[in-house]
């Protein structure tokens, strides 16, 4: 079983590209489960064709800690397994706790369990890693493989390189590495070169060009993934592309995090001057 | 009447508990870790955690406990704790040279996210940890389960810590004794002995919370399961863990890890589960019961003859902890006491079940609550009255309240010595339970007498 976490800017892309790759990944009969850990609990609402309404920690605090799995376990497109974390609403509350809190009560429940024949676990993770809830993920036994969706947007890429600080942090003890980043295009000039370049600074690769296109908000708007809603299009072909590409790496570093003046330096040999 | 504002009549209540019946989770990891020879517990938070938990240890053993702190401030909680928990490890070693440190966490580390095997595997590459010396942790939020859970954490992580297979099976039985005082332990490890058994007890607190006063301070005082013991656990040829909520998790890690096969028993309180303890030590064994044992249960069964008149249908309210509620209530219904309210503060599915059925046959109802609190025990008691009251010292005024005798029995006991030196387990445990029970019912009787009735002879 491969665990996989995606990191990544907020609202860079990370729910739908995961999901899309998910989509991807059983096309290819692979088993797969999907645990978004976002407070908004969206992270497979397009694998579902909604939001699941049952979050794992809204079924805790309403059922007490007598929990079943199938409580807290939809089925969506091709067979995948969803969960959602779910948490406090805006502004009350600790998110990260919530994290932890679900990530254990999955593993109690026996969720990754060897019966539950797995060959891919995801967690979708909200935003940076702003605090150790963020970072439950990347913790030993957790995730061993880490994607940052990212584009050629300059805070794209410094939140980028502060995941790597934190892939860094517990890459160290532990059996977590970088396995690459996905580039979700943006439009921005010489988008390729500069995230291929980012990628080689920090001792990955960028495992895939997503380029832009309306057919995912399409999909987005009908709660599909593009490989659900449109399978002849092109984009669907992308994140089947992928999808393969995933299924087919090991390019898995400890990275080296950028220092903000070399990243800067970079923006402006790739960007502004480029 | 210091309870006078409990009311009589009970209400539901969802989300108030009053005079809770329960602690939280560090305390027991603490008094589990103390169990270790040569073990300093840490408490990787704020220091009013550790200053409550090492003084509530401190009265209930009247023994100086020992245990060290990450000392948050709220720089570690916006920081994370790793920086104080490298410095406390690289203090504690150079100062205070434990052999191993049990570090557990508490509420605010957990919800911050430390993670602690993290920070342990860079203590290590910086090389804050000693050749020889040991660091484990077990994770304990108090937000999370009891006292009971935060032992069974730390018992457990012992287990995943440091059980290892040698590649063939010692003739060696583990015996996890569960929450119990360090007499019971030493008294368990004495009919363990009597029986002829070579085995590792984990977590041992004989010797360390019940030492001897020889005028010199030992800050690791002589008892407790030693690292190399805790790593032979794993080639053992079997496990028995007393006490399902307190010890089963480790025997069943014990088990799935290293493949050493575990019975999980009720407390070794009272006849029957005393029988089964040590009907299920002789079977492991493959030995035979010494004439030493029957003499020992004969004796208990003979005060149980003797006095069967003031038993007999007896009521009694018993609060405390499941393990031991289990074990004690089954001992009652064998001796013709009837058990009618019994409370627990800690969740366990099982509970409420298994005292209904072990009262299955008592003739009369019985109150049971898993998760419940003091506050309800009392109403219980005011609506429907008991002879004895069995509880922790908390009971203490309820008891005066309801002018009703009380034997101290569970954790804490802050008011009364002898838990740390007479133990209540196995045969001889019982007696002393049963003289207890006797004692309090019989000068209730003394003191309530007529002149006419006052008799000399009982």
């Amino acid at each position: 079983m491969r665990k996989i976490a995606m990191y990544g800017k907020g609202g860079i892309g990370k729910s739908t590209t995961c999901q899309n790759l998910v989509a991807g990944l059983t096309e290819m009969g692979k088993k797969v489960m999907v645990v978004g850990c976002d407070p908004k609990g969206d992270s497979t609402r397009l694998l579902l064709g909604g939001l699941n309404q049952h979050t794992v920690l809204d079924t805790l605090r309403e059922e007490g800690e007598d929990v079943d799995l199938e409580d807290i376990r939809k089925t969506g497109f091709g067979g995948t397994l969803c969960t959602e974390s779910g948490g406090p609403e805006p502004g009350v509350g600790c998110a990260g706790r919530g994290i932890i809190t679900s990530i254990n009560l999955l593993e109690q429940l026996g969720a990754f369990g060897e019966d539950e024949n797995l060959d891919y676990v995801f967690y979708d993770v909200l935003g940076d890693v702003v605090c150790g809830g963020f970072a439950m993920p990347m913790r030993e036994g957790k995730a061993k493989e880490i994607y940052i969706v990212v584009s050629g947007e300059m805070m794209a890429m410094y939140a980028a390189n502060n995941i790597c600080k934190g892939i860094l942090k517990f890459a160290e003890t532990g059996g977590i590495r970088l396995a690459g980043l996905i580039c979700n295009s943006r439009q921005v000039d010489n988008e390729v070169e500069m995230i291929e370049a980012f990628a080689d600074k920090l001792g990955s690769h960028m495992i895939h060009f997503v380029p832009r296109d309306n057919m995912v908000q399409k999909a987005e708007i009908n709660r599909k993934t593009v490989i659900e809603f449109e399978p002849k299009h092109p984009q669907a072909d992308e994140y089947r592309t992928l999808a393969k590409k995933v299924s087919e790496n090991d390019k898995f570093v400890i990275p080296a995090p950028m220092e903000m003046d070399d990243l800067e330096k970079l923006l402006i040999e790739y960007g502004i001057a480029g | 009447m210091l309870l006078r504002h409990t009311p009589k009549e009970i209400v539901e209540r969802k989300s108030l508990t009053v005079n809770p019946a329960k602690t939280c989770q560090p305390i027991g990891a603490m008094y589990a870790s103390l169990g270790i020879h040569g073990c300093l517990p840490h408490s990787h938070g704020s220091q009013g955690c550790y200053a409550y938990h090492r003084s509530t240890l401190t009265r209930h053993y009247k023994e100086p406990v020992m245990a060290a702190t990450s000392s948050f401030t709220e720089g570690a909680s916006v920081f994370g704790g790793q920086a104080n928990l490298l410095q406390a490890m690289d203090n504690i070693f150079t100062i205070y040279n434990p052999d191993v440190i049990a570090v557990h966490t508490t509420c605010l580390s957990e919800t911050i996210g430390d993670d602690v095997p993290q920070i342990f595997g860079k203590a290590k590459t910086d090389g804050k940890i000693p050749e020889g010396k040991y660091v484990f942790h077990a994770s304990t939020p108090s937000y999370v389960g009891t006292h009971v859970t935060g032992f069974a954490n730390m018992t457990k992580a012992m287990v995943d810590y440091f059980a290892k297979q040698n590649g063939h099976k010692e003739n060696r039985i583990n015996i996890i004794p569960g929450w119990v005082e360090p007499s019971d332990m030493k008294e368990i490890k004495r009919i363990t002995g009597e029986l002829g058994i070579d085995f590792i007890m984990f977590p041992d607190t004989d010797n360390v919370l019940n030492s001897p006063q020889t005028g010199k301070f030992e800050m690791y005082p002589k008892g407790g399961v030693t690292i190399d013991e805790l790593i032979s656990t794993g080639s053992s040829s079997g496990t028995v863990a007393l006490g399902g909520l307190a010890s089963g998790p480790a025997a069943k890690a014990l088990d799935s890890k290293c493949k050493v096969p575990c019975k999980i028993l009720d407390l070794p309180i009272g006849i029957k589960a005393t029988d089964r303890f040590v009907d299920t030590l002789r079977k492991m064994a493959g030995v035979n019961v010494p004439e030493s044992i029957n003499i020992e249960r004969g004796q208990l069964v003979d005060i149980v003859t003797d006095m069967q008149a003031y038993f007999y249908h007896k009521k009694v309210a018993l609060v405390g902890d499941p393990d031991q509620l289990v074990a004690l209530t089954e001992f009652l219904v064998s001796i013709d006491m009837m058990p009618i309210h019994i409370l627990t503060g800690t969740k366990d599915k099982k509970f409420e079940k298994k005292i209904l059925s072990l009262t299955e046959e008592m003739p009369h109802d019985v109150n049971v609550k898993s998760g419940g609190d003091m506050y309800l025990f009392h109403q219980w008691v005011k609506n429907e009255p008991v002879d004895l009251l069995i509880g922790n010292s908390y009971v203490k005024y309820i008891a005066r309240d309801e002018d009703i005798p009380f034997i101290r029995y569970g954790f804490p006991i802050l008011d009364r010595i002898g838990h740390s030196y007479f133990p209540m387990v196995c045969y001889r445990g019982a007696m002393r339970f049963l003289e207890k029970i006797l004692d309090a019912l019989m000068n209730r009787i003394d003191r309530d007498s007529s002149e006419i009735e006052f008799d000399l002879v009982m």
